[in-house]
């Protein structure tokens, strides 16, 4: 996995709560066999009409949502499947960073095994957050923080392990791998 | 000194630490057993294949396809060609993967073929105090067995097809004990959804339940799996059962339930799972069933539920409230009695078991469906389906002018093409009522069978207990 150790870009708001998978990624995009190209459906039923023509209202397709890296989103964001797909589709259109005040547990987990940060902060931080699109944030994996435009800090939980894989970019699977002798032990004694 | 009293979740935790958690790593959890389906190991496979590892368990390992496969007889056994391309070509990669790395198939016309979370138990793959997971959420329905099971991403797949470990935080433990009787005309999907209703979505997040309490126990199996397989809809990882002689009648006898020496050791393992006296739990909530009513859900997510002779709640000033509203094409402080519908769903892992179709047809049978309402009954595994078919439960269905269909997730996800239409209303006894997950524009109303087969007579949404 890539390292990824800090990260400065304005933000994308989509203010709603329980913003679940199926949103994220419509299921009738699910009969991909890899990976890639799942950006252009990502908010497929949000960003499109019926047509397939662009919402203009819709955030992200607003001109100002261009480039953004960090999409900031209201509470219990990734709720629902466990479609690994919508990281890919959120990566893949760009981002880089998520920002709620709280998560789903496996979208949490599958964000990070792809190299897409979950930052969890506290609701006056959201609020504020929400109010302001755009706003240009630079967040460093090393301390934990991100810093807002008025040089303000923010502190966000990061579980350990994830931040080392982040920060070192260590492969998870080649982590796993190297405990096969305590597996075949493990097994051994089952 | 005395041991500290464990939970049901944390015995069967430490049983499969390989190595510990710190404050530095998770722990490396044994898994044992991994179920695959079609739309979420591709990837998993590939990313194998690019670095030349074998599946390190294949007899740990069982796949099936479930999710986008066709529901249609003619295109399962009559060779008829899957319509959706994609879907055929998920279709032909699991059976070359599954051929490839040496995991045993249940394919597309195999006679124990279905929802891979109805099939494990009805197999008696699903035992107590095992560690199940399957790239798919629902995967917490096998925990009414008193398993560890939930579900995980595609990479966490391929981890465990690698390694048969997963690198796993412990989660925090929430009981939710239910006691009293529940009242006629009220299901275990009622109780699931007045459970959602009262945690909200989120409201388990971080947490393993243990569903506990008189009201548990009495339960049936398939009853058990409803409750455990919606956790996943209040944000829990897991939902667990403990194992009682209920769950050890269900699976005495399966095809791959232990046997004759083997069944006795493993009974008296299982007798040792139930949670200590005293064991303590993070969180605890009690839920009283005599007041759970018939529940129905509303709005966009699977918290937004009532009572099915309320009114939709009024939130003046929630603009995600009032957004779920406008989707769904509904009003605030009105009853929802008697809304029409247009379709309705009997499927899904959540209720497309014999049990769920039994109650189904007995409101259906003598009747017809409301005129011009589409009403899908979609079994939960092919031998669900030739089990009802034994019962004569297809004709009750196919005579009241529904459709019968192979087994699969069908409509409750609509990705092989059998969707709900714009616009149009859905009585659902599946788990998700998100905006669009049963075709775009979809509007779902999450119900138990009872319900959605009295809604089906009358094409309104209704009251069982009213139906006479």
């Amino acid at each position: 996995m890539e390292r990824f150790t800090t990260l400065t870009s304005r933000t994308v708001v989509l203010p709603a709560a329980n913003i679940d998978t199926d949103q994220i990624i419509p299921a009738r995009f699910l009969t991909t066999t890899t990976r890639a190209g799942l950006g252009k459906r990502l908010f497929a039923d949000w960003r499109y009409d019926e047509h397939g023509v662009p919402r203009a209202q819709f955030a992200l397709n607003q001109p100002a949502a261009a480039g953004c890296r960090i999409l900031v989103a209201g509470r219990n964001f990734g709720c629902g499947s466990s479609r690994e797909h919508a990281a890919w589709a959120l990566i893949d259109h760009g981002f880089r960073a998520v920002i709620s005040t709280e998560f789903a547990d496996i979208f949490a987990n599958n964000a990070l095994k792809n190299g897409l940060l979950p930052v969890i902060v506290e609701e006056a931080t959201a609020a504020w957050l929400i109010a302001h699109p755009g706003a240009a944030l630079a967040i460093d994996v090393a301390r934990r923080t991100f810093a807002l435009p008025d040089g303000t800090t923010v502190s966000f939980p990061l579980e350990a392990f994830a931040r080392h894989r982040l920060l070192e970019g260590v492969d998870e699977l080649g982590f796993l791998l190297a405990h096969a002798s305590q597996i075949d032990a493990y097994e051994r004694r089952a | 000194m005395a041991r500290t009293p464990q939970t049901l979740f944390e015995k069967v935790w430490q049983r499969h630490e390989v190595c510990a958690e710190s404050a530095a790593t998770p722990a490396v959890l044994y898994i044992d057993l991994h179920l695959v389906h079609e739309v979420t190991s591709p990837q998993a496979f590939a990313l194998l294949s690019k670095r030349g590892l074998p599946v390190r368990r294949p007899e740990r390992t069982l796949a099936t396809m479930d999710h986008s496969t066709p529901t249609t007889t003619a295109q399962v056994f009559g060779g008829a060609p899957i319509t959706i391309d994609a879907a055929a070509r998920q279709v032909r990669e699991l059976e070359e993967n599954c051929a490839r790395f040496g995991v045993e198939l249940l394919g597309l016309r195999h006679g124990q073929r279905g929802i891979v979370h109805v099939i494990g138990p009805e197999l008696g793959l699903t035992q107590p105090g095992k560690t199940i997971v399957c790239g798919d959420s629902h995967t917490s329905t096998h925990g009414a067995l008193g398993a560890l099971a939930f579900g995980i991403g595609s990479t966490e797949v391929a981890h465990v097809l690698a390694t048969q470990c997963l690198l796993q935080r412990k989660p925090r433990t929430l009981a939710v004990k239910v006691e009293g009787t529940l009242a006629a005309g009220v299901s275990a999907k009622d109780l699931i959804l007045a459970i959602i209703g009262r945690l909200g979505v989120s409201g388990g997040t971080g947490h393993v339940i243990e569903y506990r309490g008189d009201t548990i126990a009495a339960l049936g199996m398939e009853e058990r799996m409803t409750v455990c397989n919606m956790s996943i809809e209040a944000g829990a990882r897991a939902g667990m059962i403990a194992p009682d002689e209920t769950t050890f009648a269900y699976l005495r006898g399966r095809p791959r339930a232990p046997t004759a020496e083997a069944w006795e050791r493993a009974l008296e393992e299982w007798r040792q799972l139930p949670g200590d006296p005293g064991a303590r739990f993070d969180r605890e909530i009690d839920i009283e069933a005599g007041a759970v009513e018939p529940m129905i859900t509303y709005g966009t997510n699977p918290g937004m539920v009532m009572p099915i002779g309320g009114h939709i709640p009024q939130r003046p000033g929630d603009p995600a409230f009032a957004r779920a509203l406008e989707y769904m094409g509904l009003n605030a402080g009105e009853p929802i009695k008697d809304q029409p519908v247009n379709v309705v769903f009997i499927g899904s892992c959540t209720n497309a078991r014999l049990s769920d179709l039994r109650t189904a047809a007995a409101v259906l049978r003598g009747r017809r469906i409301a005129r011009g309402l589409t009403m899908l009954v979609v079994p939960g595994s092919q031998q669900v389906k030739r089990a009802a078919e034994a019962e004569g439960l297809d004709r009750v269905f196919l005579d009241a002018g529904a459709e019968w269909r192979e087994s699969g997730c069908s409509m409750c996800l609509g990705m092989n093409g059998d969707v709900v239409g714009r616009g149009q209303y859905a009585i659902s006894t599946s788990n998700r009522n998100f905006e669009g997950r049963q075709g775009a524009g979809a509007r779902t109303l999450l119900a138990s069978p009872l319900t959605a087969a009295a809604s089906a007579v009358r094409g309104r949404v209704t009251d069982p207990r009213e139906l006479t």
